[in-house]
């Protein structure tokens, strides 16, 4: 239980240095799905099911969709953002 | 500027972390926990009648501040269609969608409606509710939406529906202030058996109401984002 | 063992990196749609600290799902509660946010803060 929660927490974190690294915002989208998903396990193991189905469906689905949307429709001139 | 940038973080992390081993250890035992989860837990299934003791925080107990929470969501809501006012033409589609993805999206539609339904209305029974249900139906319109390419999304019915759903959740409240109870939100309904669909008073109309809202906002705002011009 | 790493030490580390990681996002990335990105990180991680203050190690969810469950072993639900709503309205802040952000392209044509003049700091 502690160990799970541990390597879950290591997972979050190491998705989220991935979000500052990575150039393609869509990949930095997916990995903030990732942490969602993370997150929402987590609220599972700490006996929170309420915030747990809360944070799958919003964190993990509509979130992800409004951004791909967004991403979407600013991209038409711009492929990739450069630094 | 950038010297100024992380100083600031690095004060802040500090400053976090340390009031935070310093206040807010998590105690191991029930008996130094905050003694107004343990009231709320001791009372709330005689008196509210919900199993779940978080939904019956989120209706009765903190009631107000949900009527409050879903008002913040619907003035995003409203921000977002004044951003993206559509000017009526349609955006021209540039993507063939696949007839397996048309027919298993329709497929998958009704489903993700009845599992939404079941969330919301089983809110004070398991883990769920009005919240997560109405996510989970925006999320099947929101399917739909993608992936068929003329879809009759009708804007007003959404807007009625919104707005009923809003205008019902006060006049609960509003009738709980009429009764013997006389406070806004009272549970004026018999609580029936515990632990069964049809129990707990008010809980579950007003987490019907809280799904249709949160449902026709949501996909309402992901229609906008998606369709305007 | 058990005095240097329990569970709440991990949560609470957990939730500190993904709020300064959010917050670092904000303050260092030009790109506008990942300034919304580290908000949201952000977000998650308060969430997560809220929910960590109410657990007790060993108690259940508090969900009267059956008879005999006591009231001493379940965890607080009035942080849970709250987090709940949060999650929502954090979701109505970032449709909100992208939705300023494709206005704010379709006037200026690029996502950059360095080059939108309003926006340079």
């Amino acid at each position: 239980m502690l160990y799970l929660l541990a390597f879950l927490v290591v997972v979050m974190l190491i998705a989220g240095i991935a979000v500052i690294l990575v150039k393609d915002i869509l990949s930095a989208v997916i990995l903030t799905t990732v942490i969602s998903l993370v997150v929402s396990i987590i609220f599972l193991f700490i006996a929170s099911p309420d915030v747990a189905i809360t944070e799958a469906a919003i964190g993990a689905a509509l979130t992800t969709v409004v951004f791909v949307i967004a991403i979407k429709r600013t991209r038409s001139k711009e492929t990739t953002d450069k630094e | 500027m950038r010297k100024v940038i992380s100083f600031l973080l690095l004060a802040g992390f500090v400053f976090y972390f340390a009031t935070l081993t310093g206040g807010l250890i998590i105690p191991d035992s029930s008996a130094d926990r905050n003694s107004v989860g343990l009231d709320i837990l001791s009372r709330s299934a005689g008196e509210t009648g919900s199993a779940n003791a978080v939904t019956s925080v989120v209706v009765l107990y903190r009631g107000f501040d949900t009527l409050g929470e879903v008002t913040v969501l619907f003035l995003a809501a409203l921000g977002v269609s004044v951003f993206m006012k559509s000017t009526g033409e349609k955006r021209k589609k540039v993507l063939d969608q696949s007839f397996i993805l048309k027919t298993g999206s329709r497929l998958l539609f009704p489903l993700m409606f009845l599992f939404g339904m079941y969330i919301i209305a089983h809110g004070h029974l398991s883990p769920g509710g009005g919240f997560p249900g109405g996510v989970i139906i925006a999320t099947g319109f929101f399917v739909i939406l993608l992936t068929s390419e003329s879809v009759n999304f009708n804007k007003t019915l959404m807007s009625v529906l919104e707005g009923l759903a809003g205008l019902s959740f006060i006049g609960l409240g509003v009738v709980g202030l009429l009764g013997p109870g006389n406070s806004f939100l009272q549970n004026f309904l018999p609580l029936g058996e515990f632990n069964t669909v049809f129990s707990a008073g008010i809980i579950p109309l007003i987490y019907a109401v809280v799904g249709i809202k949160v449902g026709a906002e949501l996909s309402s705002v992901v229609y906008a984002m998606k369709e305007s011009k | 063992m058990n005095g240097v790493l329990s569970i709440s030490t991990v949560l609470n580390f957990g939730s500190a990196g993904l709020i300064v990681l959010g917050l670092y996002i904000v303050f260092t990335q030009k790109n506008l749609i990942k300034m919304v990105i580290g908000i949201d990180l952000a977000e998650t991680g308060v969430n997560v600290l809220l929910v960590s203050t109410g657990y007790i190690k060993g108690n259940t969810a508090p969900i009267f799902s059956k008879t005999g469950l006591q009231v001493s072993s379940m965890v607080d639900p009035v942080p849970q509660a709250l987090v709940l709503t949060s999650i929502v309205i954090g979701f109505g802040v970032s449709a909100l946010a992208l939705a300023m952000i494709i206005k704010l392209y379709e006037k200026t044509g690029t996502l950059d803060t360095s080059k939108i003049r309003g926006l340079k700091w």
